[in-house]
């Protein structure tokens, strides 16, 4: 076959996973080398296709033959997609020729499980071995691991990448059982456990002072997570991923909304998930990891799913009325971290700013926050929001998006813009 | 009023600011002119030499950084502005400015410094190499880049690249600067027009490909690649010609996935390996019921 085909084949193969990040890598570059290569600093997206994701990595399988069969998959074993695979000398050459071209910030590698995990990683690793070592790479490597992997084998994938995640794809042990029967949620959680420590070791050894240099390890890991697959409700999806978070210390969990494959399972609802739904569990992952947020301020007991049509900050605070308004000029950072429209970087800009002024509403204009969403949770040197407004019902209408005619398309609804800029700066 | 004449540069800037400064000439008493809007009509291009010169006062580091990013942008009022930061900071009184982002002046100097941020990132992004050939002497492969940057940003944006292609020798060429690297050394000339640059590399098709292939038809988010990929850069990439046919060939492949009927379920196959992983999720199962 030839290579043009196999990248095809490939690339297709591995577009199912969203994580694409580049950043949070130890800062590494080629100065006094003779080859190519840096990491460190935010990540780069070096294109991005029409579904509005980033290319940053060149994100392929080393082969899509796999003897697991998770339904969700099209690579799984009972999808009759056409095989292929690349030899690690020519995913080698792929990296670099494509990497010397700015096309890329390196290689995400993944593969279908052949023969057994160790034989599997054995081949992957050999891949990350040989830009590393023998072309002196030093670009980013994210390597896909298995669970059931010799920790041995986890440990030198860690050596050569600057990323490893195992994926834990559906969030309880009942879907995994049904929808992924090779996969086990113990298990992947406890490959997870020893990749923590190991970054942890390393991270310890190197911060101690006067200790010889430890080889490198990678800086972090991530996982992602199947939404629309199973039945799981957000409440459970979001649970999960807070003890990935605490209990792993993991950098990322993505979400990854289902979507139609080329190949579809019989035991896999036809009907995709709307894609907001992915959006209100990243905006909502964000209130966990920097707002301070609790899973169960987030979601409850009478409502376990994420309101699609407002974002989770603003639901919260339609529920926690009491709570509000806060004084811009004197609440705790805590208090500020709550208010809808009010992101990480305007909360601390606020606080660094009124230790020399009294901010008004003309100061918060020029952060150039939204005062549609500010102006009734908010005090101000020259506001304070008419309680007829806070308490109405009518507040939650206010931020309802307009009536619209329903659309005939099958990804309804989309998204605003705004959406996509507040997930970006982290924003909500 | 003193009109001063600089060059369009961070560095011709801040010496003449610095002599302003020693002569405690305040901002409202300069107009600024950097030779891209005509000749001023009147004026001298000094401070009169009237007071005694102080020493410089100094500041913070933060403010250097921040005034040479500025200076990178095109808009005409960017050395005022500074000059007006700069002695506010030191003469002014008000050495706590950087911390207030709600001041008015503050506020537009670091939207210049975020439009040249955007575009530095941008160009890290952007820029393509297409192989040349390689040097007979040294066997080092040879890259040239075109770019079109909005703001005169070759300098700031550099610095990353010589740091990451170390190991080939490249050349970045703009309409008003270009810089290259010959594994030693770091040197910028003039700007060119576009037809110095190759227009087409052998590997643009296998990247094409693979931009393709990455492309998921099933989730169509228009808006949110051109938020991040403005139409102006796709005349410069070699995958930007794809887009068109991908969006329009995205429902029908969608279609053809929903109409798939599915597949059924094949049996397990004989393999050691699956059958110790299903043996220990059955004993998983099993004791934790």
């Amino acid at each position: 076959m030839e290579l043009n085909r196999k990248l095809e084949i490939l690339a297709d193969a591995a577009k199912y996973d969203a994580s694409c990040a580049s950043s949070a890598a130890a800062k590494k570059d080629s100065r006094g080398s003779t080859g190519v290569g840096s990491t460190g600093g935010a990540g780069i997206c070096h294109s991005y296709t029409p579904d509005g994701r980033c290319v940053s990595l060149l994100k392929v399988l080393l082969t899509n033959t796999c003897i697991y069969d998770c339904h969700y998959c099209i690579n799984r074993r009972s999808s009759n997609v056409q095989r292929a695979r690349f030899t690690p000398e020519e995913v080698v050459q792929l990296t670099l020729d494509f990497y010397k071209r700015n096309y890329i910030e390196g290689l995400f590698l993944s593969s279908g499980i052949i023969r057994s995990a160790d034989h599997t990683m054995e081949l992957v690793i050999e891949v990350a071995r040989k830009l590393r070592v023998e072309h002196r790479f030093r670009g980013y490597i994210h390597l896909k691991t298995i669970p059931e992997a010799s920790p041995a084998l986890i440990e030198l994938a860690g050596r050569y990448a600057d990323r490893i995640s195992i994926n834990i794809e559906l969030p309880s042990e009942k879907s995994l059982l049904t929808l992924a029967p090779e996969k086990n949620l113990a298990r992947t959680q406890e490959a997870m456990g020893h990749i923590r420590n190991k970054i942890d070791e390393r991270y310890a050894e190197k911060t101690k002072s006067g200790a010889p240099k430890p080889p490198p390890f990678a800086t972090g890991q991530s996982t992602q997570m199947i939404v629309g697959a199973d039945d799981s409700t957000d409440s459970v999806i979001l649970r999960r991923a807070d003890t990935l978070y605490t209990g792993y210390k993991l950098r990322r969990v993505y979400y990854s909304g289902f979507s139609p494959i080329p190949e579809p399972s019989s035991l896999l609802p036809i009907q995709a998930p709307p894609l907001v739904r992915e959006h209100r569990l990243y905006q909502a992952d964000w209130l966990l990891r920097f707002y301070g947020f609790q899973v169960d301020e987030i979601t409850t007991d009478s409502a376990p799913n994420l309101d699609l049509a407002l974002d989770p900050k603003l639901s919260w605070a339609l529920r926690n009325r009491d709570l509000f308004p806060v004084d811009v000029n004197k609440a705790p950072r805590e208090s500020l971290l709550r208010i809808p429209g009010l992101g990480v970087r305007n909360t601390d800009r606020i606080i660094q700013a009124r230790r020399f002024t009294r901010l008004r509403l003309a100061d918060l204009i020029l952060l150039r926050l939204s005062m549609k969403k500010l102006l009734p949770f908010i005090i101000a040197a020259d506001h304070t929001p008419t309680l007829l407004g806070l308490d109405g019902d009518a507040l939650r209408s206010r931020f309802l998006p307009p009536p619209k005619q329903m659309e005939l398309d099958f990804d309804t609804p989309k998204p605003a813009p705004e959406d996509f800029k507040s997930v970006l700066s982290g924003e909500i | 009023m003193t009109t001063i004449i600089i060059q369009p540069i961070f560095e011709s800037w801040r010496d003449a600011a610095r002599d302003l400064l020693r002569h405690r000439v305040p901002p409202e008493e300069v107009l600024w002119s950097d030779g891209t809007q005509g000749k001023p009509l009147f004026g001298s291009d000094r401070p009169e030499e009237s007071a005694t010169p102080g020493p410089a006062p100094r500041v913070p580091p933060a403010f250097l950084d921040m005034a040479r990013t500025a200076a990178a942008h095109q808009d005409p009022r960017r050395w005022a502005f500074l000059y007006r930061v700069l002695w506010r900071l030191t003469h002014g009184g008000e050495k706590h400015l950087l911390l207030l982002a709600t001041d008015p002046d503050l506020r537009q100097v670091r939207q210049w410094c975020k439009t040249i941020g955007r575009d530095i990132h941008k160009m890290h992004a952007f820029v393509r190499f297409r192989l040349v050939g390689t040097d007979e002497a040294t066997g080092r492969e040879q890259f040239v880049a075109w770019f079109e940057p909005e703001h005169r940003i070759v300098r700031l944006a550099s610095s990353f690249f010589e740091k990451r292609f170390v190991g080939m020798d490249w050349s970045i060429l703009t309409p008003y600067e270009c810089v290259h690297w010959d594994g030693a050394s770091l040197f910028f000339t003039p700007g060119v027009s576009r037809e110095s640059a190759p227009d087409s590399d052998a590997l643009d098709d296998l990247w094409r490909t693979y931009y393709a292939n990455i492309f998921n038809p099933a989730r169509l988010k228009i808006q949110a690649m051109q938020s991040e990929m403005p139409k102006k850069y796709w005349k410069n990439l070699p995958e930007a010609s794809l887009i068109a046919g991908l969006i329009s060939d995205s429902r029908k492949r969608v279609q053809a996935m929903l109409e798939t009927a599915a597949r059924p379920v094949k049996p397990v196959p004989k393999n050691a390996y699956l059958e110790s992983l299903h043996k220990m999720n059955e004993e998983a199962a099993d004791s934790s019921d």
